[in-house]
C-alpha cells in the first residue's frame, strides 16, 4: 500500500468538510476523484499532502504512519523533520501550477532534488534534461515560466514533481486553468505516465479522460465518498442516484 | 575664503554625508528584516511591542529621535559617552529607516501568493529555505520601487545630522555661509545633493532593470 488514509475528519471552524473518509492507494493504481465543487476533493488531497491538518484519522505512506489518532480522538502528527522525510514519497501538481517565477524551467526542476534531497548534482541535471524531453520542452530549459503557455507551465510543474522521484503523484484539477487545446497536451502527458505505471490520484472534471485513464474512480459529494469502483461501473452503470445526477449534468 | 577652498571643505562634508548614507543603508536594510520578523511573530506580546515601536518611530520626526538618541543616555541614566555623536546619528538613522523598510518588506511578503509557500512546502523546503530561496527574491523585486523612494529620501534626510552639529555638507554650508556672509555654500550644497541623488537614482534604476528578466 502506497497511501492509506483512515477515518479522516477535517473541519474548517464549525464546518466539517471531510466526514470519516477512508481511502487507500496501491502501487501502480491510477485513481480519479470526481464530484461537484465544494465536495471536499481538494481538501482530501491537501490533507494527504499535509497542506491541511486533519482533525482525526490516520495517514500512512509505505506503511510508515505519519498521522495517527490516539485515545483522545485527536490527530497526532510526527515531527516536522520527520514529515519532510515522508514528503519524499509524494508529489503534488496544483491547478495554478505554482512554478517559481524567478527561476528558469531548469532551476525549477533541479533545485529541490539538489538542495532538499541532496542528490548528486550531475545525475539530477541529467534526469531533468530527460524529463524535459519527455514533456516535449527540451527547448524551454532556460526560459522563465512567464515566457511559457499555461500548458507548458503545467508540464514543467509535472516535471518538477517527477524530479523528486515520488512514489505517488497527486493532481488537483491540473487542467482547470487551461484552454481546451492546452488541456489536451497536459492530459496526454498524464496518460503517458499512467502507461508507465506511475501511481496517481487525479482530481478532475474531464470525465472522458477519467474514464479512459483510471483503474478506479471515486465520486465525492458533501464530504463523503458516495461511490467508488472501476470506471466502467461508475460511469457506465452508477448505482447511487447522486452519482447519476452528477454524471447527467456533464452530458449536456 | 576662495571658491576653491569652499568647494574643497564642502566636498569633505559631502564625504561625511555619504558616510551616513551608506552606513544607514548597510545597517537598516537587514535590520528592517529583523523588525519585520518580530512584527510577524505569532507571540502577541512581541508583535504588539514591535508594532507600537514602529508607529512611534514613524510618527515622530527623525530630528527629534536624533536628539533623544544623543541626549537620552545622559538625561535618563546620567552617563556620558565620549565620541558618541556619530554613533548616535547612525543609531537614529538606522533605527528610523529600519522601521520604514520593515513595513515595506511586510507589504511585499504579504503580497506573495500562498501557492508559492505551498509548492515549496510540498517539495520539502523548510520555512527558512522557503523564505530565502523562494519568497525573498520575489519580494525584493516587488518592493524595489518603494525602496528606491526611501533611499532617495535618505539622501536628503542625511542633512538632519546638523541637529547634532555633525559636520556633514549641510552643516558646513550653514557655517560657511554665516562666517563668509555668502549664499554660495548653499548653492554648492544643492549641487552636491542633486548630483549624488542623480547617481543614486541611476543605480537604483539599473538594479530594478536587472530584475526585469521575469514577469
Ligand atoms: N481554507 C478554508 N477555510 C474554510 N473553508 C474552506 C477552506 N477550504 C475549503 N473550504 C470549504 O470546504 C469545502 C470543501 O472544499 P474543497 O475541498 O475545496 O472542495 P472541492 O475541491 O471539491 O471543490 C467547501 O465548502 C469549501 O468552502
Ligand atoms: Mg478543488
Amino acid at each position: 500500500m502506497i497511501l492509506e488514509m483512515k477515518n479522516i475528519k477535517k473541519n474548517f471552524g464549525s464546518l466539517e468538510v471531510l466526514h470519516d473518509i477512508s481511502f487507500s492507494v496501491d502501487n501502480g493504481e491510477v485513481i480519479s476523484i470526481i464530484g461537484p465543487s465544494g465536495s471536499g476533493k481538494s481538501t482530501l488531497l491537501r490533507s494527504a499532502t499535509f497542506l491541511e491538518r486533519i482533525d482525526s484519522g490516520s495517514i500512512s505512506y509505505m506503511d510508515e504512519e505519519a498521522v495517527s489518532t490516539g485515545e483522545d480522538g485527536k490527530a497526532h502528527y510526527i515531527s516536522k523533520a520527520e514529515l519532510r522525510e515522508v514528503k519524499n514519497f509524494f508529489g503534488l501538481v496544483f491547478q495554478q501550477f505554482n512554478l517559481f517565477p524567478h527561476k528558469t524551467v531548469f532551476q525549477n526542476i533541479t533545485e529541490a532534488p539538489i538542495i532538499i534531497q541532496k542528490r548528486d548534482k550531475e545525475t539530477v541535471k541529467k534526469e531533468a534534461i530527460e524529463l524535459l524531453r519527455k514533456m516535449g520542452l527540451e527547448d524551454k530549459k532556460d526560459s522563465y515560466p512567464c515566457q511559457l503557455s499555461g500548458g507548458q507551465q503545467q508540464r514543467v510543474a509535472i516535471a518538477r514533481a517527477l524530479a523528486m522521484k515520488p512514489d505517488i503523484l497527486f493532481f488537483d484539477e491540473p487542467t482547470s486553468a487551461l484552454d481546451p487545446e492546452l488541456t489536451i497536451e497536459v492530459l496526454k502527458i498524464i496518460k503517458s505516465l499512467a502507461e508507465e505505471k506511475m501511481t496517481m490520484v487525479i482530481v478532475t472534471h474531464e470525465m472522458n479522460f477519467a474514464r479512459a485513464v483510471s483503474n478506479r474512480v471515486i465520486f465525492m459529494d458533501g464530504g463523503y465518498i458516495i461511490e467508488e469502483g472501476d470506471p466502467e461501473s461508475v460511469f457506465g452503470n452508477p448505482k447511487m442516484e447522486r452519482t447519476k445526477q452528477f454524471l447527467r449534468s456533464y452530458e449536456e | 575664503m576662495s571658491l576653491q577652498t569652499m568647494i574643497n571643505t564642502m566636498a569633505g562634508g559631502m564625504l561625511r554625508t555619504m558616510g551616513i548614507f551608506f552606513l544607514t543603508l548597510i545597517g537598516s536594510l537587514p535590520l528592517g528584516l529583523v523588525v519585520m520578523f518580530l512584527e510577524k511573530r505569532k507571540n502577541k506580546v512581541v508583535s504588539g511591542i514591535t508594532k507600537v515601536f514602529i508607529s512611534i518611530i514613524r510618527g515622530t520626526p527623525l530630528m527629534l529621535q536624533l536628539l533623544v538618541w544623543y541626549f537620552g543616555p545622559y538625561y535618563l541614566f546620567h552617563i556620558s559617552i565620549r565620541g558618541y555623536r556619530f554613533p548616535a546619528i547612525l543609531i537614529g538613522f538606522i533605527v528610523n529607516y529600519a522601521c520604514y523598510f520593515a513595513e515595506i518588506y511586510r507589504g511585499g511578503v504579504e503580497s506573495m501568493p500562498i501557492g508559492q509557500y505551498e509548492a515549496a512546502e510540498v517539495l520539502g523546503y523548510t520555512k527558512a529555505q522557503t523564505f530565502i530561496r523562494i519568497i525573498l527574491p520575489q519580494v525584493v523585486k516587488r518592493i524595489l520601487p518603494s525602496i528606491t523612494n526611501e533611499v532617495i529620501t535618505l539622501v536628503k534626510d542625511t542633512s538632519l545630522a546638523f541637529t547634532l552639529a555633525y559636520s556633514e555638507v549641510f552643516s558646513l554650508a550653514k557655517q560657511i555661509s554665516a562666517s563668509e556672509t555668502s549664499f554660495m555654500p548653499f548653492l554648492i550644497a544643492g549641487v552636491f545633493y542633486f548630483v549624488f541623488n542623480y547617481a543614486v537614482a541611476f543605480v537604483m534604476a539599473r538594479i530594478e532593470k536587472s530584475m526585469q528578466y521575469y514577469r
